[in-house]
């Protein structure tokens, strides 16, 4: 095959071999190849803990946790890319001690993490602790009705 | 236990049309082999213990009896945390799988079509108006939107394509490089065991993209060897995978198994399967039988590697285990099927039962970094030792 027969079929990518493949568009436009890529199958789909609710957090979780399996894969390979190309050891990694200010920017950082993801419960917690900032939508509805 | 990691998906052997993938694209499907390793070989185990030390107890309790079949086994391992865990997670990977794979091929589909069209050649065999079997339509067979059949465009091989890629997933590295582990193990095989067999046609039903035809095409090179398969993207992407793997003795033809009227009786000298028979349906495999008996010599060889029967001592926590697939990996007959007894199967393309022969293969994998012959785990239906029967005619 060409390179130009290849780049006439690659349409809007053409040429653009250095664009990370994810970013490409796909063959059916813009988006829909993902979508596509998510189709359900035929049949109707089981769950198997007692409540859907807890399978379909468990599916996204999964999704998750893969994409950080992919970004710590994509990290060593830069690691180690690096450290061939003489510019960095991972060794020097491994005995990097952060100086104050660095470790503590880390440390806020994790912090932040941690806080986003367990958001809801912070906010049960503080649904429970202010049951007066706690009524339902539809009571405050009505409340501002009268105000 | 040792814990025996998965091969990279790096070491995959990609031939000219196999599906480009970026560095996250392969990332996530070693982090999926892993996964799936880690759930067959550490969770997947919980199930019995749980069986044994908890669900078969409390049901014997309650009823004052044991189980009387899989389907009340099922019932009862359905309420039980550890059998929940387990599936929920191993559907959840399964779905990732198909996402993931599709994701893959769907953003370079007119690029495969076209590496496809640049291999294609003379041993590719499409009917216009072939109507895909009623049974293949009705069904998503392993959660593959689309399944075998769906091309998306004119000369679209994308199924094809996601499903070589993502077998390596399913199995955990365990079918070698070209996911041809059951073909080569079946052809070296009928080499030990009889090593005067010379055949000249070999015909593979339900050949998909020829994973396991080639092994035989090249055990076998005076060989012709033909695959028919009902899905078009399958058959396209397979004989383009062919030539560019150099494979020359072997044809895809597009015909439904039910129907091989366009084969002359008695033509071929062996007439393969592989995981076919427990993906057609109740009525088509019987059809299939009459018309593998028509096609093959008197003293022609049929063998089909298959998953095991249920057989009366085969307890009924396997066989709900082993049914597992059939319902949510959607192989839906394989339930059926495997209630059928393959001597009966065989005695309908007339090899009678003194000929009957029924052996476990294991797969050959050119990936084992292990290389001794080491335990394995029983992951119902994803092991890579087959059972195979079949006989002489
Ligand atoms: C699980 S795949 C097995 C593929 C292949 N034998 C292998 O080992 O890789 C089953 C294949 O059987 C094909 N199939 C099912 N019913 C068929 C029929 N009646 N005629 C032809 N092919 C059929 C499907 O299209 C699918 O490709």
């Amino acid at each position: 095959m060409s390179v130009n027969a290849k780049n006439e079929l690659s349409g809007s990518h053409a040429g653009s071999n250095q664009a990370p493949v994810s970013e490409q568009n796909g063959a059916f436009g813009f988006g829909a190849d993902i979508l596509m890529a998510g189709n359900k199958s035929k049949g109707k789909r089981p769950y198997f803990f007692n409540s859907e609710e807890t399978e379909r957090v468990l599916n996204i979780a999964m999704a998750a946790a893969a994409e950080v399996a992919v970004i710590r894969e994509r990290l060593d390979t830069i690691e180690r890319l690096l450290e061939s190309k003489g510019l960095l050891k991972q060794s020097e990694i491994e005995a990097y001690e952060p100086d104050d200010k660095a470790a503590e920017e880390r440390q806020l950082w994790h912090a932040r993490f941690a806080a986003r993801l367990l958001r809801i419960i912070q906010q049960e917690i503080e649904a429970v602790a202010k049951p007066e900032e706690n009524k339902p939508m539809q009571q405050i509805a009505d409340e501002i009705n009268e105000m | 236990m040792q814990y025996q990691l998965p091969p990279v998906w790096t070491k995959l052997y990609r031939h000219a049309v196999f599906p480009e993938f970026s560095h996250d694209e392969r990332a996530r499907y070693n982090f999926l082999a892993n996964l799936n390793r880690f759930i067959s070989t550490v969770i997947a185990p919980g199930n019995q213990i749980a069986f044994q030390n908890r669900v078969k107890p409390a049901f014997e309790k309650e009823k004052g009896r044991t189980f009387a079949n899989r389907h009340e086994v099922a019932e009862a391992m359905s309420k039980d945390p550890v059998y929940q865990s387990w599936a929920a997670l191993r559907r959840c990977t399964m779905e990732m799988r198909q996402q993931n794979g599709r994701a893959v091929v769907m953003r370079q589909a007119k690029e495969l079509a076209d590496k496809v069209k640049q291999y294609a050649g003379d041993n590719l065999i499409l009917k216009k108006n072939f109507k895909v079997p009623e049974y293949l339509r009705h069904v998503d067979n392993h959660l593959m939107p689309g399944s075998y059949h769906t091309s998306y465009f004119e000369g679209d091989v994308s199924n094809a394509a996601n499903y070589d890629s993502g077998l390596f997933v399913t199995s955990g590295g365990m079918l070698g490089s070209l996911t041809d582990g059951g073909g080569k193990a079946i052809a070296k095989w009928v080499k030990e065991y009889y090593p005067d067999f010379r055949p000249k046609k070999i015909l593979d039903i339900g050949c998909g993209l020829g994973h396991n035809t080639l092994p035989l095409a090249e055990a076998f090179p005076d060989a012709e060897v033909i695959g028919i398969d009902a899905g078009e993207p399958m058959l396209r992407y397979g004989a383009a995978r062919a030539n560019a793997l150099g494979v020359k003795n072997v044809k895809f033809i597009q015909m439904d198994a039910e129907d091989m009227s366009e084969f002359e009786d008695e033509t071929f000298d062996w007439v393969q399967t592989t995981m076919f028979l427990h993906e057609t349906g109740g009525k088509a495999i019987h059809k299939i039988m009459k018309e593998i008996g028509r096609v093959l010599k008197k003293g022609g060889l049929c063998l089909h590697i298959e998953q095991p029967q249920y057989t009366p001592d085969m307890s009924y926590y396997e066989q709900f285990m082993r049914d597992w697939d059939a319902y949510y990996n959607a192989e839906p007959y394989w339930g059926h099927m495997h209630d059928l007894q393959p001597e009966d199967l065989m005695a309908e393309c007339g090899i009678p039962k003194e000929r009957f022969m029924q052996i476990g293969v294991k797969a050959v994998n050119d990936l084992d970094t292990q290389k001794k012959d080491d335990k394995i785990t029983e992951d119902y239906g994803r092991t890579p030792i087959w059972n195979v029967f079949g006989g002489w005619k």
